[in-house]
């Protein structure tokens, strides 16, 4: 081959290797390296040493599933209820924003030019004892029908409480839900509901038939992009929950730096990885397509 | 996020012959309701940090959850803690930084994604993939599993390594939809008319893809300037702007100064400015 031919051939190689080699040096190799971290045993002052401890993954385990099973918990129960409020969002701005389109979407996304810390601070700033949102509930006397449905304790606090986490949680991660969703709809070619009309399809069938399935790729994306940053969180536990609230991302960071056992945090990263990894695929076996991975992507 | 970055998408041809606009707006005012409420709930704490940071509280450490009356001395004493400005020092100049680096590795990256099939252009994508779903919590860990292993004093420069790493697949993946949508008879023609490859990238490509390349790097600054969590496991004793809040929110119970209002409130104008100005701009070209 000549010169010319192997510079065209090398051009993409040359394009891709500075990035590549950012993500391998401060990606890869570090979670290569925090994997040999897990099966270390030593201490912090006489240093780690690789021994193939596997046991730390059981130990972990066995201290630790209250919070890992917890963070899960949160996660789906978060994610549902992100879809609940998300996807009547995306519709509405996907299929009847017309020109305004751009400007709702800019809308929704504006708590992003606030830090993700302020905005918690900020809930958690209202949510105080003595701040608006109980001064509301009391003056509307809603604290003992929200005691009532198990939504607060008797005692009308909020922070704290398992509410005050996973309202946080939904609060932060909402538009990485409607976003994906959004995206989805607004592919679909409004041909193809005039076509279910034409066919005698009312409003809800057309939605059913058409819309609905036409937009699940979007939903396993908007499931994906949630439910991960959400079981993984700790600073809403950390800022809006107590004791009863912790996730296994606190358990993660007290690891590292107040206990300094490091393997027992990795270990714990891999749990939660490993368990986060085998929920993917399983979930996109069920329902996903290579269509789906592509949109989580993008 | 990828609402900037996509391609603009032409709005259907309204039929409004067919369906009358009097029947249309009878029609469903429930998902325009909900639609408005949420947007307020996702305001409310924006409205809230905005507003109490004019409130008069007597004491400049912490704020108070109770209306004090109106002032506008904050903004008169937004530097009084030197911890503070350093934070949000560190956090503007490790964002630009990391914007800079992140465009540059990102958009060649995307650009050859975009435009060559090659071997081994699945598995970069499976890596790009991997590294957007990566739960934050493992790759601070792990960041910081390395760093410990080979003995690396962490702070300002380890920040910026990783903000680099979390950022380059954001600007890869906008610049990829955007070089996807481009003709490549363009750079052709170039190449006919005696533009040699540099040339052809600068004057040809680069204009074209650069909303893409704009989004991107609008993306790895939002960001990079708001990341707590990654951050947190990487930052040594160097403090950002929003570990430095997480820390006086943990020191006091939940009341941070008014300070830290007031310069939310400053980052957040200035987002929305910028954020502005680049729509209107590229639309103006378009």
């Amino acid at each position: 081959m000549s010169a010319r031919a192997w510079r065209v051939r090398l051009t993409p190689y040359a394009m891709i290797l500075p990035g590549w080699l950012w993500l391998a040096i401060f990606f890869v190799v570090p979670t290569v390296s925090m994997l040999s971290v897990s099966t270390m045993t030593g201490d912090d002052l006489n240093g780690f040493k690789q021994t193939w401890h596997f046991s730390t993954y059981s130990d972990a385990w066995s201290q630790y599933h209250t919070p890992i099973v917890r963070s899960l918990e949160y996660g789906l129960i978060a994610t549902a209820i992100c879809l609940v409020i998300g996807y009547p969002v995306a519709y509405w701005i996907a299929v009847r924003g017309g020109r305004y389109k751009s400007t709702l979407l800019f809308l929704l996304l504006l708590p992003f030019f606030v830090s993700f810390v302020i905005r918690t601070q900020s809930w958690e700033f209202m949510l105080d004892d003595h701040g608006m949102v109980l001064g509301v509930l009391r003056t509307f006397h809603l604290i003992g029908p929200l005691h009532f449905l198990h939504i607060l304790p008797s005692d009308g606090q909020i922070l704290q409480t398992s509410t005050a986490v996973i309202g946080g949680l939904v609060y932060n991660f909402l538009p990485f839900t409607v976003l994906p969703i959004y995206v989805a709809l607004e592919r679909i070619e409004p041909a193809l509901l005039e076509a279910a009309g034409d066919l005698y399809a009312n409003k809800v069938a057309a939605f059913r038939k058409v819309t609905l399935p036409l937009s699940l790729p979007g939903v396993f994306a908007a499931v994906l992009l949630t439910f991960v940053p959400v079981s993984s969180d700790f600073v809403n536990a950390t800022i809006l929950g107590g004791k009863g609230q912790t996730m296994v991302g606190n358990i993660i960071q007290t690891q590292y730096f107040t206990n300094l056992n490091f393997p027992m945090a990795a270990s714990l990263s891999f749990i939660l990885m490993g368990i986060l990894l085998v929920g993917i695929f399983l979930y996109a076996r069920v329902l996903g397509t290579e269509d789906a991975l592509e949109m989580a992507a993008a | 996020m990828t609402a900037l970055a996509g391609p603009r998408v032409e709005e259907p041809v309204n039929d409004g012959r067919r369906n009358p606009p009097r029947r249309r707006r009878r029609r469903g005012w429930l998902l325009p309701l909900w639609g408005w409420l949420v947007i307020l709930w996702l305001a409310s704490p924006i409205v809230v940090m905005i507003v109490f940071g004019f409130n008069n509280v007597p004491n400049a450490k912490t704020n108070s959850v109770k209306w004090k009356g109106f002032t506008f001395k904050w903004y008169g004493h937004i530097f009084d803690f030197g911890d503070l400005t350093d934070a949000i020092q560190n956090s503007i100049t490790i964002a630009l930084a990391t914007t800079a680096i992140a465009i540059v590795l990102g958009t060649l990256m995307g650009v050859a994604l975009g435009k060559y099939r090659f071997r081994g252009n699945g598995s970069v994508n499976l890596l790009l993939f991997a590294n957007i779903a990566a739960p934050e919590v493992v790759l601070g860990a792990a960041l910081l599993s390395m760093f410990l292993a080979l003995n690396i004093q962490r702070g300002y420069l380890t920040i910026l390594l990783a903000h680099v790493m979390f950022s380059i697949a954001y600007v890869v993946v906008t610049v990829r939809a955007r070089m996807a949508g481009m003709d490549p008879a363009l750079e052709e023609a170039a190449r006919d008319l005696g533009a040699g490859p540099i040339t052809t990238f600068f004057r040809i490509t680069l204009p074209i893809i650069m909303p893409g390349v704009l989004a991107g790097g609008l993306l790895a600054f939002a960001l990079s300037i708001d990341d707590y969590i990654i951050t947190s496991f990487n930052n040594g004793s160097t403090q950002t702007f929003p570990l430095w809040v997480y820390g006086a929110a943990q020191r006091t119970g939940g009341s941070v100064p008014p300070q830290v209002n007031v310069m939310g409130t400053l980052i957040f104008a200035f987002g929305v400015l910028v954020a502005v100005g680049v729509a209107v701009s590229s639309r103006k070209k378009v």
